[in-house]
């Protein structure tokens, strides 16, 4: 079975995203790889050793050069081979899938891992909209994940609680903190990493195209009250706490 | 027709349904706002809905005893077709968010995710969204003969009945079986008020200290206010309180009128779980934890002494 696992390369969650116009610019910002899509490389490469029969695992990314970096990580964990569409054009998810569905096909891709959301445009939609465009089941959230035979097995959380699960493969699965600990490339690894192969593919390949333009973006930051109250005596600082709740905000009884 | 998906326990409606027909309702969309109640044994639920709804589908089958993302995008997707739905609105909740980008894709329609505003001007529909951990605003906008959205919970205001019955129409759906079997369920009930529905939320941290502390500290401060109780993933991970709880990027999304978060340090990840909350109040021992940036009242100190005084001091009224 080949594992397709897909990465992007996204702003640091502690970096601060700014503006220009009225488009996000991150010119300037750390960016790091999606840690959603780290634990599903990580997932591949587990399953991998544990000694599901996986032939190779193929690391796909689609964006702007940036990428390429989230790629090179994913090498040098142990990612067999890398494939980087390059574009400038924004995709949202389900416009996003259809490329995805190629590759899979393309590569006979058994498993594609995919972050449970992504940290820039907050979506949840590409591992299910590449199911359904596959015809194929998904998984969610999945905190466990093991391959028996040509089923998977494991755990995932839902509205309420969590479960476990079985489905057949082919599927998707979406993986999410908890999945398990990433590794750290070694030295050794990134240096081997540089000799893998690292495909650049256009957009126009694929011939997908964004359904859905942004037409505009700002940061709104609330305005906060900012009012610290002196913690020294408790029985005080609760007493005008509570003051402040039930009189200036007005929020309990 | 404006299509939308409600969410439902079974018996009753969840809010979030009542917020999806006030975002259809303020749209601008044209056509009867339609409820759709996929489900078995459902009736009370259909019956509900028409108070709000200018039309009720019912789907009261047994092959929708049991949620499943394949079988009800199945569903919707046959409804929206042979409606002839412009707009589908669908639940930002987990499992909405699971199963509404198949049915854009089985639509062959642009998907808005988790709008927190909407309007439609004929076959243009615009959303706002929060991207970037929440962090940016995005106005977004797509165009087709049908359009599928779905409503982030608490980012509209719930609709009021309408004071006449919407009709009702029993509908067949001709759906799959379902290829992911569950094979255990861990579902954590509780007595609160649902986290995304509750006005008032107490979320303990890692610096709450333990099961025993969370349980007095929280569950005892949210009991004498009458609030729902969330935690931190720290809290999660640590196994002292179930998942359900979890507020954040992994967890759930809260809006409410008042967030008092005890012990809770304010990663991001956390922050954008809860950012948006009205009025955000933090007790913390570090005077330097980034919760007090977002706070709107803040109280450094030791949880496990102003707590208990604030829960004292609750109860004198």
């Amino acid at each position: 079975m080949k594992i397709l696992t897909l990465v992007r390369q996204v702003p640091d969650a502690e970096a601060r995203v700014k503006l220009s116009g009225n488009s996000v610019d991150l010119e300037g910002t750390t960016v790091v790889i999606d840690g959603m899509d780290e634990y599903g490389v990580e997932e591949a490469l587990r399953l991998r050793e544990s000694g599901a029969p996986v032939e190779e695992i193929v690391a796909l990314a689609v964006g702007p050069q940036r990428n390429e970096d989230a790629l090179r990580t994913a090498l040098a964990m142990g990612v067999d081979r890398a494939i980087h569409v390059e574009t400038g054009e924004k995709l949202d998810a389900v416009s996003l899938s259809k490329l995805v569905a190629q590759v899979a096909q393309a590569e006979s891709a058994g498993l594609i891992l995919v972050g449970g959301q992504e940290a820039d445009w907050d979506s949840q939609a590409l591992g299910a909209a590449t199911a359904e465009r596959l015809g194929w089941p998904q998984l969610t959230w999945t905190n466990e994940l093991r391959v028996e035979g040509d089923a998977i097995t494991g755990r995932h959380d839902v509205d309420e609680g969590n479960e476990s699960f079985r489905a057949p493969l082919p599927a998707v699965v979406t993986t999410q903190q908890g999945l398990n600990e990433p590794r750290y490339p070694t030295l050794p690894n990134i240096m081997k990493a540089k000799k893998k192969e690292l495909r650049k593919d256009t957009l126009e390949q694929y011939g997908v195209e964004p359904r859905v333009r942004t037409v505009s973006a700002e940061i709104q930051t609330r305005a906060r009250l900012n009012k610290m109250i002196d913690g020294k005596d408790p029985q005080v600082a609760a007493a005008e706490l509570l003051n402040l709740l039930r009189n200036e905000a007005k929020v309990i009884a | 027709m404006i299509l939308i998906v409600a969410e439902h326990n079974g018996t009753k409606l969840a809010k979030s349904t009542l917020e999806m027909v006030t975002a259809a309702r303020e749209s601008g969309a044209e056509g009867p706002v339609t409820l759709l109640v996929m489900g078995q044994g459902v009736a009370p639920v259909a019956n509900e809905a028409a108070q709000y709804a200018d039309q009720v589908l019912v789907a009261d089958l047994p092959q929708l005893a049991q949620y499943n993302a394949e079988v009800w995008a199945a569903g919707v997707t046959q409804i929206a077709q042979e409606g002839e739905a412009d707009l589908v609105i669908i639940g930002g909740s987990r499992s909405g968010r699971e199963y509404a980008p198949r049915v854009a894709v089985k639509l062959d329609a642009p998907y808005l995710e988790d709008a927190i505003k909407l309007s439609a001007n004929g076959a243009v529909v615009q959303a706002q969204r929060y991207t970037f951990l929440a962090r940016v605003t995005e106005t977004v906008e797509a165009e087709g003969n049908v359009v599928v959205v779905t409503a982030k919970p608490g980012s509209f205001n719930p609709a009021q009945p309408t004071g006449a019955a919407g009709e009702q129409y029993d509908v067949e759906l001709d759906v799959p079986a379902p290829r992911v079997e569950v094979t255990g369920k861990s579902v954590e009930k509780t007595s609160r008020v649902a986290l995304t529905e509750a006005d008032v939320i107490v979320t303990g941290g890692r610096g709450v200290g333990s099961t025993e502390n969370f349980a007095t500290l929280v569950e005892g401060l949210a009991d004498q206010i009458g609030a729902g109780v969330g935690a931190t993933r720290a809290v999660v991970d640590a196994g002292w309180r179930p998942y359900a709880e979890q507020v954040g990027q992994t967890g759930k999304t809260v809006q409410p009128k008042a967030y008092i978060a005890l012990g809770v340090s304010g990663a991001v990840q956390h922050l954008s779980g809860m950012g948006k909350s009205k009025n955000i109040i933090a007790i913390n021992k570090d005077a330097e934890a980034p919760i007090f940036k977002v706070a709107d009242y803040g109280i450094v100190g030791d949880v496990n002494q102003i707590v208990p005084a604030l829960i004292e001091a609750a109860k004198q009224r």
